[in-house]
């Protein structure tokens, strides 16, 4: 099925008998896997409306990913949580959509910086699992009328309702960028460094480490903004985080560019054989976790509380964090290994309990997306 | 504002309800003689006052939970309150609810540099949770005008926002765990000092929940370092359009300036006869403040004063030092002081898009003569969240009533250009009555039915956010169980 208009959607939802598996453009599989008819949004598309004076823009939810970011880029505007692209990960083809974006939460290494998806959501209008068209939020920057369900619907992977429409904030590119490099740093040393970096006035917009894996350890931070400010910046950094380690600077824009891209699409574990995982913890955290893991490819973001690991096919990671607040998601592997470990982090009973009973609310039949989360 | 009957049960066992209060609870921390609740008979809306049936004043998340267990099972309403500065009548009581303050809890339980973090009882006050770690240069970054006195548990449940939001943001992003006590007594966590709390985003649903889902006793924020320095420039122009228009083209250049207020003219007028700020009399005024070293900070207000240029402005005052700085400063920040020096005054909270800023002034101007109250605008102009001051005389008959009135035309006017009835506020019982105005029958059931799942026989603040009307049968349904 693949509804055009919104009512098209709500018609398809409200007469539907059996479990429906949403897509956007399918670039996201991501999930316990879901047996059902597909329902797609991607005919739901187009800009309603862009007002960069405003900072906001508003979508259909089947709208290219690449459409948004070509519209924005026109007036030197962007997506500020820079979403990751999955497919190179996830081995997927096809167009993302900012409904997908939007219904897994997608973020990347600006993330630590200027916040997740979630944070840059202004408004959504949905389809809950009755058939009922509803609306939260709106186009404007400040709301705190009513509940917060956009926040709830963002990252639902469509089990709450099917996203029609979304209304973001977006924010100015900068001039420039420039990423420190520092060498051959272990985990500990890295987020050390990535936490005084993180902690400094300089506003470092990405902080990352590469474990040696070949090439050698390498810990990055980004800066960005204009000309001037990012050499003032970069320098003062240098100076700050001397007692490190060796420090290199990339200062041409374009190839530090292209390190954050390979670092947001985790690049260098797309062709790694085994499951891949991604876990949120406390960035000290994330350096004992490092090393309990017992692999060692691992690839820390977010100044060390974004782990991304490969881990032999149907080992449970998570057996291993044994007490680590954090949780960690099941991002790659075989049908059967997603069903047998949970792709989701279990959650504590009580909000277990709670998730269960919205699921409930906003669809009793159990036909959106059912048991993708939990 | 029409406030639900209270109920006649739960007032005749008071002395009971009391008495099993103090059966979990220290002696002082039950407060039940009529002349002592009324210390907590209203927030900062204070037209509309009503002492609770009893305070509590718990000093652990455990006193909390007991607190909530007895009055889930004798049926009693429940009001949690922080510092009760609340400008919506969230913390308003009902003669037969229990009003829960937090304030007692207000210990910093760790502060944690090297992951950014902070974790606080939420009874502790905004202000000194920025005081805490002040001494290494950071700060927490929500910065709500009555930040000295409101404490985070109100923050995270009005979603509170600053001056300086445009660029950090608002309480939800940067809340990162609560440990949340539910109505039933249940004590649960969400988040914690990691990014994106798994599963469904609970957490960003609890912000902003308005005291309605559970009591929040525990929060770990995030906490940034402070930068380099930040210096303002001030602007003046002829015309609210073109200031308008000036706020567009600024934001469109790529600076991103952490604070952007504006003000009109009859806000400079009673500002500056109160405060003396040196403000140039004009129809709009604006402060834009950036962040950086003096180098980038010159750099970025170099940029900034040439877009203004373009615009003609009638004054144009860049501040060098943090002298000047604070003069600038000076007005805005005494601008509600300034109001309530003249009148009583309703201060409103629409936000609307940007770019209906012109027509939107212009509108409220009519309405104003319409109304023969005079109105005054301060707001933060880069996000649209509006601060119109509706000035009336309390002591005058009727005139509270049409000055609520106004107020209601100008919330619905700021939905009407695409906007909402509130930015940072919280809907309480002030504009509870006008969700209708922004929301479909099931936009507010599927909100409501929110609530149910987390407090299914409507104890915790039930008669807020919701039109009366609206939540009337799940209120009856709470009542008909107990
Ligand atoms: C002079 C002045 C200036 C202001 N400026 C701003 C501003 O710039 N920005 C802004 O956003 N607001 C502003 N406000 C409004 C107000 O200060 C905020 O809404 C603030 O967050 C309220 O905090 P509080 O602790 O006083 O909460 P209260 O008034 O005590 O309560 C507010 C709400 O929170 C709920 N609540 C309290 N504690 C808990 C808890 N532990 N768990 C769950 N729910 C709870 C209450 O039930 C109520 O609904 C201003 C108010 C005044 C008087």
């Amino acid at each position: 099925m693949t509804p055009k208009t919104e009512a098209e959607l709500a018609d398809a939802i409200a007469s539907a008998k059996a479990p429906l598996r949403i897509i956007g453009g399918g670039t996201r599989p991501i999930g316990n896997p879901v047996a059902g008819e597909v329902l797609s949004t991607s005919a739901l598309s187009g800009i309603e409306l862009y007002e960069p004076g405003a900072l906001t823009i508003v979508a259909k939810a089947g709208t290219p990913l690449a459409e948004i970011e070509t519209a924005l880029d026109k007036e030197n505007q962007r997506l500020a949580f820079e979403p990751m692209d999955h497919r190179g990960l996830l081995g997927t083809t096809g167009a993302p959509t900012i409904g997908g974006v939007v219904a897994a939460n997608v973020s990347g290494p600006r993330r630590i910086q200027a916040g997740a998806c979630r944070d840059h959501m202004l408004g959504v209008r949905f389809v809950d699992g009755t058939g009922a068209i509803l609306k939260n939020g709106g186009r404007v920057m400040k709301n705190v009328t009513g509940y917060d369900l956009v926040k709830l619907l963002t990252g639902s992977y469509g089990t709450l309702g099917v996203l029609s429409e979304v209304s973001l904030k977006v924010l100015p590119k900068t001039d420039t960028q420039a990423t420190l490099m520092i060498h051959g740093l272990d985990f500990a040393h890295a987020v050390k460094a990535m936490s005084a970096a993180l902690g400094s006035p300089y506003e470092v917009s990405a902080a990352a480490h590469m474990p040696d894996m070949g090439h050698g350890a390498v810990t990055m931070l980004r800066i960005e903004g204009f000309e001037k400010s990012v050499a003032y910046r970069a320098e003062q950094l240098m100076n700050e985080l001397a007692p490190f380690g060796d420090i290199t600077v990339e200062s041409d824009p374009a190839k530090s560019g292209k390190i954050w891209t390979a670092s947001r699409d985790v690049e260098g574990f797309q062709k790694a054989d085994g499951d891949i995982w991604r876990i949120s913890v406390k960035p000290t955290d994330g350096a004992t976790l490092a090393a309990k893991l017992g692999t060692d490819k691992l690839f820390m973001d977010w100044g060390g509380g974004l782990i991304w690991a490969v881990m032999p096919k149907g080992t449970d990671l998570r057996a291993k964090m044994n007490g680590t607040q954090g949780h960690a998601t099941l991002i790659r592997a075989d049908e059967a290994t997603r069903a047998k470990l949970d792709v989701f982090h279990p959650e504590l009973e009580p909000i277990a309990k709670i998730s269960a009973g919205l699921r409930a609310k906003f669809d009793p039949s159990g036909i959106l997306n059912p048991g993708l989360m939990a | 504002m029409e406030m639900p009957a209270p109920n006649a049960t739960i007032l005749s066992k008071k002395a009971k309800i009391v008495e099993r209060l103090q059966s979990v609870l220290p002696k002082d921390a039950v407060i039940h003689d009529e002349a002592e609740t009324r210390a907590y008979e209203c927030d900062g809306l204070s037209a509309y006052k009503c002492p609770p049936l009893a305070a509590v004043l718990p000093s652990s998340t455990e006193e909390v939970s007991a607190i909530l267990k007895i009055c889930h099972e004798e049926g009693v309403p429940v009001v949690p309150r922080g510092s009760g500065t609340s400008l919506a009548g969230g913390a308003l009581p009902t003669a037969d609810s229990i009003i829960l303050g937090v304030a007692r809890l207000n210990d910093v339980i760790e502060t944690d540099y090297e992951n950014r973090v902070i974790k606080v009882q939420t009874g502790r006050t905004n202000l000194s949770v920025t005081g805490a770690v002040e001494e290494e240069d950071f700060f927490y970054a929500p910065d709500p005008s009555s930040q000295l006195a409101c404490a985070i548990a109100g923050n995270i449940a009005m979603n509170s926002g600053g001056a300086h939001c445009l660029k950090y943001g608002v309480t939800t992003n940067n809340l990162l765990g609560v440990t949340l006590v539910m109505m039933d007594g249940t004590i649960t966590e969400l988040g914690g000092a990691h990014l994106d709390a798994g599963g469904l985003d609970l957490l960003g649903l609890i912000c902003g929940s308005e005291g309605q889902l559970g009591v929040v006793t525990e929060a770990t924020l995030r906490i940034l370092r402070k930068p380099e320095g930040a210096r303002p420039v001030l602007m003046g122009f002829d015309d609210n359009e073109v200031a308008g228009a000036c706020v567009a083209d600024i934001i469109k250049a790529g600076v991103l300036p952490v604070a952007i207020e504006f003000m009109d003219r009859p806000c400079i007028e009673a500002t500056e006869a109160f405060a003396k700020a040196g403000y140039p009399m004009c129809e709009a005024l604006l402060i834009v403040e950036v962040e950086g070293s003096d180098a980038e900070i010159d750099e970025q207000l170099g940029l900034i004063m040439q877009i203004a240029r373009k615009h003609n402005p009638v004054e144009l005052r860049e501040s060098k030092s943090a002298d000047e700085s604070a003069k600038i400063w000076l007005g805005r920040k005494s601008a509600f002081g300034a109001m309530g020096q003249i009148n009583d005054y309703m201060c409103l909270d629409g936000t609307i898009p940007v770019s209906s800023l012109p027509f939107v002034l212009k509108r409220i101007s009519e309405m104003s003569k319409d109304y023969g109250l005079d109105v005054a605008n301060v707001f933060h102009a880069g996000d649209g969240n509006m601060h119109p001051l509706i000035l009336f005389d309390a002591n005058k008959p009727g005139d509270l009533e049409l000055c609520e009135a106004l107020g209601a035309d100008i919330l619905r006017l700021c939905v009407e250009v695409g906007g909402c009835l509130t930015g940072e506020h919280g809907v309480g019982i002030e504009k509870r009555d006008l969700m209708v105005d922004q929301f479909a029958a099931d936009d507010l059931e599927n909100q409501m039915a929110v609530k149910d799942v987390f407090d299914p026989t409507w104890l915790l603040n039930p008669a807020k956010v919701f039109p009366l009307e609206a939540s009337e049968a799940r209120r009856a349904m709470a009542l008909a169980a107990e």
